[in-house]
């Protein structure tokens, strides 16, 4: 789980900064450019393929491991206490990685595949900066899609840290910096992503 | 001090079990969990009913041998303690406590609250050792081992192996137990020689066991009465990766990183 989290991480860093280039306010110009790019490339194209192979090994990973932790406890306590001794979101991470996925399907659906089909199609591609505008007209996708984002927060706030400890690297001198950089980033990436529908809706972007 | 007992009762290892509620009266706040346990017993027997049967041995926090999962927390509600040391001062009057086995399909139910914790005794077998042939005692000069790798290892060895990691894991995970088990030896010279078939073979027999996967939550840091560190799962974690990709030896590698 460790290591195709570290790999979903580093996406999650590419695709933030491109998507945050909307914020530029010159239409969408330099977005579209590193879109096009992204969109357009053939190593990109095998990375993408890589991404969604990454994707598949950490939720197959993560249904696996659920199953076998599920059997390792045939009969539940009547009675049980965790939130004496850990949080709620690091028990959860199956179900907030099921949330992600659900978010995933839709967005996926949203954006990534009409444009490939467009591409695959007529070799052209859809203006996705003109997209994200109409689809983020509508409250209840712009809601959907910050929903999306707060299970993301959720899940990243134990993923990121949790992730260096399996992978065995804890150590006294930087588990510290490792926490808060955990912090920050579970904090970061998923607001960056939030503002974008709702920048979107109140018109903040052009 | 009135209290009213809600206990796992199981007559059998096959059969079913449920939980019976038991009131006890004039409880001393001074009396020790496992006390106020023996004063219901001797009532209990005083009526003619099978008294309730939990693990115990020292009494004084060191054996291991007493569990009890009790109002869904390990050893009870303070930290770094076991049931033994857990006083009744520690709850109110008239609190309703709930009173379970450890649960884990690693560790059956024997009778009540007596759970069978040979899955430990196992794992230990396939590697908690160092296996040095007797002789004359070298110089201990011979060997020598830095202060922070001796504490650490000695940290590590207070692990009194009572499953309180287990029962706490939501997975049911024996990561800290084993990785306590580990970090004792690979930390020491004398451990570092087989340190690579041990981690591997423990591990193996800790999945062959049945008990669940580690997903970090940190739970059993926070129940273990004797505070034993994540640290050593971490450790126990990077000897498996490069074990698993070093050794000479050609074992499956299973874990979930």
């Amino acid at each position: 789980m460790g290591l195709t989290g570290f790999f979903l991480i580093t996406f999650l860093v590419v695709h933030a900064s491109i998507n945050a280039c909307i914020w530029f306010n010159d239409g969408g110009e330099t977005f579209t450019f590193y879109a096009h790019f992204m969109g357009t490339n053939t190593i990109v194209h095998f990375m993408e393929a890589g991404l969604f192979v990454g994707l598949i090994l950490h939720v197959v990973d993560g249904l696996l491991l659920w199953k076998q932790n599920r059997d390792a406890r045939p009969v539940q306590y009547a009675y049980n206490n965790p939130r004496k001794n850990s949080t709620w979101y690091s028990r959860s991470m199956a179900l907030l990685g099921t949330l992600i996925l659900l978010f995933l399907v839709i967005h996926l659906y949203d954006f990534w595949a009409p444009n490939r089909v467009e591409y695959v199609t007529t070799g052209e591609e859809k203006d996705l900066f003109q997209m994200m505008q109409e689809r983020f007209e509508s409250l209840p996708i712009v809601i959907l899609y910050c929903a999306g984002c707060f299970s993301l927060f959720w899940h990243l706030l134990h993923g990121f840290k949790s992730a260096f400890q399996s992978l065995g690297l804890n150590h006294s001198k930087y588990n510290k910096a490792i926490e808060v950089a955990g912090i920050a980033f579970a904090i970061i990436v998923p607001a960056v992503f939030a503002l974008m529908p709702i920048s979107m809706y109140f018109h903040l972007v052009h | 001090m009135n209290l009213l007992l809600k206990i796992w009762r199981q007559k059998g290892p096959n059969e079913q079990g449920k939980m019976v509620d038991y009131p006890v009266t004039d409880i001393s706040e001074d009396m020790s969990f496992l006390e106020m346990l023996d004063i219901l017993n001797d009532q209990l027997v005083v009526k003619g009913e099978e008294p309730v049967s939990f693990d115990h041995d020292c009494r004084e926090g060191i054996c291991g041998m007493c569990s009890l999962y009790i109002n869904g927390q390990a050893h009870g509600p303070e930290r770094l303690i076991t049931t033994c040391q857990l006083h009744m001062r520690s709850f109110k009057d008239g609190e309703t406590i709930y009173i379970e086995p450890w649960r884990a399909k690693a560790f059956p139910v024997v009778k009540d609250l007596v759970v069978d914790r040979g899955a430990f005794d196992r794992i230990m077998n396939v590697g908690g050792f160092v296996s040095v042939n007797t002789g004359g005692a070298q110089d201990a000069n011979c060997l020598p081992v830095s202060k922070i790798d001796a504490d650490k290892a000695f940290d590590a060895a207070t692990c009194i192996g009572c499953g309180a990691c287990v029962a706490t894991c939501k997975n049911s995970s024996a990561m800290l137990f084993v990785s306590a088990k580990v970090s004792q030896l690979a930390l020491l010279p004398q451990g570092k020689i087989e340190a690579t078939e041990r981690v591997l073979n423990m591990v193996e027999q800790m999945d062959v066991e049945g008990f669940g996967n580690c997903t970090n939550t940190g739970a059993c840091e926070v129940e273990c009465p004797k505070g034993i560190s994540l640290e050593n799962i971490a450790r126990m974690n990077r000897e498996y990766i490069v074990a698993g990709v070093m050794s000479e030896e050609k074992k499956e590698v299973t874990g979930g990183f």
